[in-house]
């Protein structure tokens, strides 16, 4: 289908794409099976200029929006999910910079997450606070010209990778949620290390740590935005950053579609190709439906966040949800397509099914997006 | 220029169609060449009203064609051996020269390479013009293309061969080019045309898709590389008897501005099979490490390299460096023979670009016969021994 | 270091086929592409360039469409692109294109390194380069598989050989031509892609570098193809039938008939 993309936007398209097929798609199997960060192609995504299309232009980026982000994920997404994950982590790790950081922050670390010198991580998720992010336990106490920060991260895509960490913790706990601050935390800040290195199911490219803060003394200068604004922060990145999850699950989504025709035209079953039987005809005929559907309600909801600022909880959640469920489902009826090759680690679909699993889990599980569109549609209608 | 008969033609397409360059359209009731033509001449062969010709405006100043005489081969040697191409360019040297009623010669650059002379002779050569010189011991493109000039210059013969080896490829088009000569790169197929005695050379292009026949009107000598392993090597006759003329060079000719540092021979796992003609791959069927032994003995009676199928690498039989398909290597060789190797799609992907596919399966329903050209069922440790046999008794 | 890198177009040789009934070639869905042995060419220019300075200049003898290709190098990292074109250099055989790309490569003026790539998937020739070297009087390496080092009078490289390679180290100006292992080519950039939209290109003319007419395109060629034609049981798929020895025997039957 013709989306009409601007002149720019193809090209954003063509590069990620290339980045895909000559780059990513070689080597997923292996960094998958390796458990591998892939280093090397996040610097081929450097050199391709891709890390600044989220930043503004007046820091050496492209100045795109959340549109032009979704459409480069999709495209990464395709190759692999967990390098497009790798990717996705710098983006929401500077949201917070974007959003709420003063000049000098931006002027300090925007150029260098434009050129992928360095890559950015998002501290938020503790061992209790997961869903219940106001659950957290960081804390930061301000101590002479210097913030110490005590607390444990865990879960953090990139950790241990990035040079640059949101971290997100308690400036004031007795006020809750009000009472919560971002802070910059450098690699190699001192009593700032890295924990132990999760073995997941899926994406396993991508790096996934815990982040330990022990009387980790930071300038005061690393605060972003007002102390007690953390909350507000991270629900404004956090509705900037689920379009882009969403899109992970188109481009996986059309990943799996493409394996499956593929091989249905190509597996003789019954003297046939399997594509020739309705049964399988239909499986992949709602994979191709559900896949477009979600797909222009990911661009359509990415446009409306670029144009309306305010107002995008319920359009950012609803395009997660969505999409994300789909690409869940599209990967199983996937490997359903190929049947016992599907299985198989040989053939890619398998991966594409433990990789889909988690795009309904992260960045807010599916069931809590639901509860931000409950909510919305109940003040919508009071 | 392409030259458009209006009257004749009659805007049936085919030129459209033939065309791979997209330069020739029907536009209206006649075809219109555009710019990107290259003067291939597929439309003008394909045309079937004769309304196509190419018009060869300036002729370039022509050699006197009588003044050459006789068929030359370069003889390669390299690290203590002459390369086996050279005894096929002498086979197949000779049957030219004896079609041509004339001689055939070797000219044999080397450091110390006198002691090769008399096996070049035994193959065939009526003489050879023995190049021996300290600056010659190690090739490089210019001293050997100031040999190559110099006897070509002064033995005019008219046809020239080498071998398409690394050496053959690299030197010749430099000496065709320094001596005006037209020059055919990886020939497979040399025959005399009766009428004129001219040398016609076939070649693949385009990856093998297509065969061209090339000819060199105007200008001698005729030059071709020819593919090794593709003629048949000459039968050496000890009784035979030759001339070994000695070639004289000024040092200064022979000087070169290049030097080498040194020479590496490969390992076999160090053969990069991306860049190798022939292929022969080893999978699942091979049952065990051991199956490598008999890929290894046939891709040495090919002179090619060894491949395999993930599921041997994984198995331990064969080092990484060896694997095809979409997690391993992507190859395009001349002939790929895929032993006890199924054909999943991963696999396939990595090959399937192969000019000619050899599968060799057990299992008559292997998707690998989908893509194969040649289809042998049968268990490979029957097929393979077999196989070797027929080729060494060819070589005889 | 001023490095010239020679690039062609070419159509993706996987798709070009004879139709196997009217023999003619089927060009549906052929795509244009820059041959991909110069695209490693290119690659190693702009990394030589990155490492010592310099500039990099593409050049391509082609259709006015041609351009294309050079667009693409500018947005892999070349600085600037020179389209040599004129359809009196249509049917070229290499021997005519080396003499067109050294009369070019003339009067743009002089370079410290020339690359091409080890041959073009079209004609599969790997001619040009040496030819090129010769015309301009050049020291070369064909099948570079790796840069060792470079400085400013001399380059050291790794020449593949048929057995292995040879470390040779030639003076520069020098020429030399590219196989596939000597690097990964990057992906263009958007920076790059947003410069190449943008970029002039230069053009030349058969007369623009005083070309003489008999040596250009295909009265300058030595070679003439006399015919084209479809590889004998090309598209005959075969899968052999009968005992193991009557299959083995068909098989070099067939084989001997291809090679």
């Amino acid at each position: 289908m013709d989306y009409f993309f601007t002149e720019q936007q193809q090209m954003i398209i063509d590069t990620a794409r290339e980045i895909a097929n000559e780059k990513i798609i070689p080597v997923r199997a292996e960094l998958d099976e390796k458990n591998q960060f892939p280093r090397e192609i996040l610097q081929d995504i450097a050199k391709a200029d891709l890390f600044s299309i989220f930043v503004p232009e007046e820091y050496g980026g492209f100045g795109g929006g959340c549109y032009e982000i979704v459409l480069a994920l999709e495209e990464l997404a395709r190759g692999c999910v967990g390098v497009a994950t790798s990717f996705a982590a710098s983006a929401l790790g500077i949201f917070p910079v974007i959003l709420a950081g003063t000049e000098e922050q931006k002027q300090k670390y925007l150029p260098d997450i434009a050129s992928g010198a360095r890559w950015a991580a998002f501290g938020l998720t503790e061992a209790n606070a997961g869903s219940d992010a106001g659950g957290i336990r960081t804390t930061a106490v301000q101590d002479g010209d210097d913030w110490v920060l005590n607390g444990t991260k865990q879960w953090i895509t990139n950790g241990g990778e990035s040079e640059i960490y949101s971290i997100v913790a308690l400036t004031d706990p007795s006020k809750g949620a009000r009472g919560a601050s971002i802070f910059v935390v450098e690699d190699g800040d001192p009593g700032f290390s890295y924990g132990k290195k999760e073995d997941k199911m899926g994406i396993r490219s991508s790096a996934t740590r815990e982040l330990i803060l022990k009387d980790c003394r930071i300038p005061k200068d690393r605060l972003v935005g007002k102390r007690g604004t953390g909350f507000i922060t991270v629900m404004k990145t956090l509705d900037m950053s689920r379009p882009g999850i969403a899109s992970l699950g188109i481009g996986l989504a059309q990943a799996a579609l493409d394996e499956a025709v593929t091989y249905a035209k190509q597996r003789v079953q019954f003297g046939k190709p399997i594509i020739s039987f309705q049964a399988v005809q239909h499986i992949l005929a709602d994979m191709a439906v559900q896949l477009e559907a979600g797909r222009a309600l990911v661009y359509a909801a990415a446009r409306h966040i670029d144009s309306h600022p305010k107002d995008m909880s319920k359009v950012s959640s609803m395009c997660k949800v969505f999409a994300t469920d789909m690409a869940m489902k599209v990967t199983t009826d996937a490997v359903q397509v190929l049947g016992g090759y599907g299985y198989m680690r040989e053939y890619p679909v398998e991966k594409m099914m433990r990789d889909a699993k988690i795009l309904q889990i992260y960045e807010g599980t599916n069931q809590i997006q639901r509860n931000v569109i409950g909510q919305e549609l109940n003040k919508e209608y009071s | 220029m392409l030259i458009i008969d209006k009257d004749k033609c009659t805007a049936c397409g085919i030129c459209e169609s033939s065309c791979a360059f997209a330069a020739i359209a029907v536009e209206g009731d006649c075809a219109v060449v555009g710019d990107s033509c290259t003067l291939c001449g597929a439309c003008v062969e394909n045309c079937p009203t004769g309304a196509l010709a190419i018009e060869t405006a300036a002729k370039r100043e022509q050699h006197d064609l009588g003044d050459y005489s006789g068929v030359m081969v370069f003889a390669e040697y390299r690290h203590g051996d002459i390369a086996p191409v050279s005894f096929e360019l002498l086979g197949i040297g000779r049957k030219l020269a004896d079609r041509r009623g004339v001689k055939l010669s070797a000219v044999l650059p080397g450091g110390r390479v006198a002691g090769y002379s008399g096996d070049l002779i035994a193959a065939g050569a009526d003489i050879v013009y023995l190049a021996e010189h300290p600056e010659l011991e190690q090739f490089r493109e210019d001293s050997y293309a100031a040999v190559l000039e110099q006897v070509i210059r002064e033995r005019k013969p008219e046809v020239v061969l080498a071998g398409a080896t690394a050496i053959g490829r690299s030197v010749i088009p430099y000496v065709a080019t320094a001596i005006n000569a037209g020059l055919t790169a990886d020939c497979t197929k040399l025959e005399i045309r009766e009428s004129d005695g001219a040398l016609l050379q076939t070649r693949p292009a385009f990856g093998g898709n297509i065969m061209a026949t090339i000819e060199c009107p105007s200008t001698r000598p005729q030059m071709a590389t020819v593919r090794p392993k593709v003629m048949a090597p000459a039968v050496p006759d000890p009784n035979r008897t030759g001339e070994v003329i000695s070639v004289e060079l000024p040092a200064q000719a022979l000087r070169s501005a290049m030097v080498v540092l040194e020479s590496v021979v490969n390992k076999e796992d160090q053969v990069n099979i991306q860049e190798v003609e022939t292929l022969v791959a080893g999978g699942r069927g091979l049952d065990n490490e051991k199956g490598f032994r008999l890929i290894r003995e046939l891709a040495g009676e090919l002179g090619g390299a060894v491949a395999a199928s993930r599921a041997a690498v994984d198995s331990g039989w064969i080092p990484y460096p060896h694997q095809v398909g979409q997690t391993g290597k992507t190859v395009s060789p001349k002939l790929y023979i895929a032993c006890g190797i199924s054909g999943a799609v991963q696999h396939m992907v990595g090959m399937q670009s192969a000019e000619i596919i050899v599968a060799i399966n057990r299992d008559d329903k292997a998707p690998i016969f989908d893509i194969a050209t040649y289809g042998v069922v049968g268990d490979l440790y029957e097929v393979v021994p077999r196989l070797i046999k027929r080729l060494q008794e060819i070589k005889k | 270091m001023n490095i010239l890198v020679c690039v062609k177009q070419v159509p993706d040789a996987r798709d070009v086929r004879l139709d196997p009934v009217t023999n003619t070639l089927a060009r549906e869905g052929v795509e244009s592409i820059m041959n991909p042995y110069d695209r490693h060419a290119l690659e190693e220019a702009v990394a030589i360039k990155e490492q010592q300075g310099g500039t990099v200049t593409v050049i391509t003898m082609g259709p006015p469409q041609a351009e294309v290709v050079l667009r693409d190098a500018i947005a892999c990292g070349a600085d600037e692109g020179v389209l040599v074109s004129d359809r009196a250099f249509a049917g070229a055989d290499t021997w005519a294109t080396s003499y067109t790309l050294a009369r070019a490569a003339q009067t743009l003026g002089s370079f410290d390194l020339i690359l091409c790539g080890k041959q073009a998937i079209d004609g599969d020739t790997a001619q040009v380069g040496p030819g090129l070297a010769c015309r301009l009087k050049l020291p070369f390496a064909a099948c570079v598989q790796k840069t060792r080092t470079v400085t400013t009078d001399s380059i050291e490289v790794e020449r593949m050989m048929d057995d292995g390679f040879d470390v040779i180290r030639l003076p520069l100006p020098a020429l030399m031509t590219v196989v596939k292992d000597i690097n990964e080519p990057r992906v263009a950039s958007l920076k790059g892609k947003m410069k190449a939209k943008k970029a002039e290109i230069r053009r030349y003319t058969a007369a623009e570098i005083g070309a003489d007419p008999q040596c250009i395109g295909l009265a300058g060629s030595p070679t003439k193809v006399v015919r084209v034609f479809s590889p004998e049981a090309r598209g005959d798929r075969r899968v052999f039938s009968g005992s193991i020895d009557e299959q083995v025997d068909q098989l070099v039957e067939c084989l001997r008939a291809h090679l």
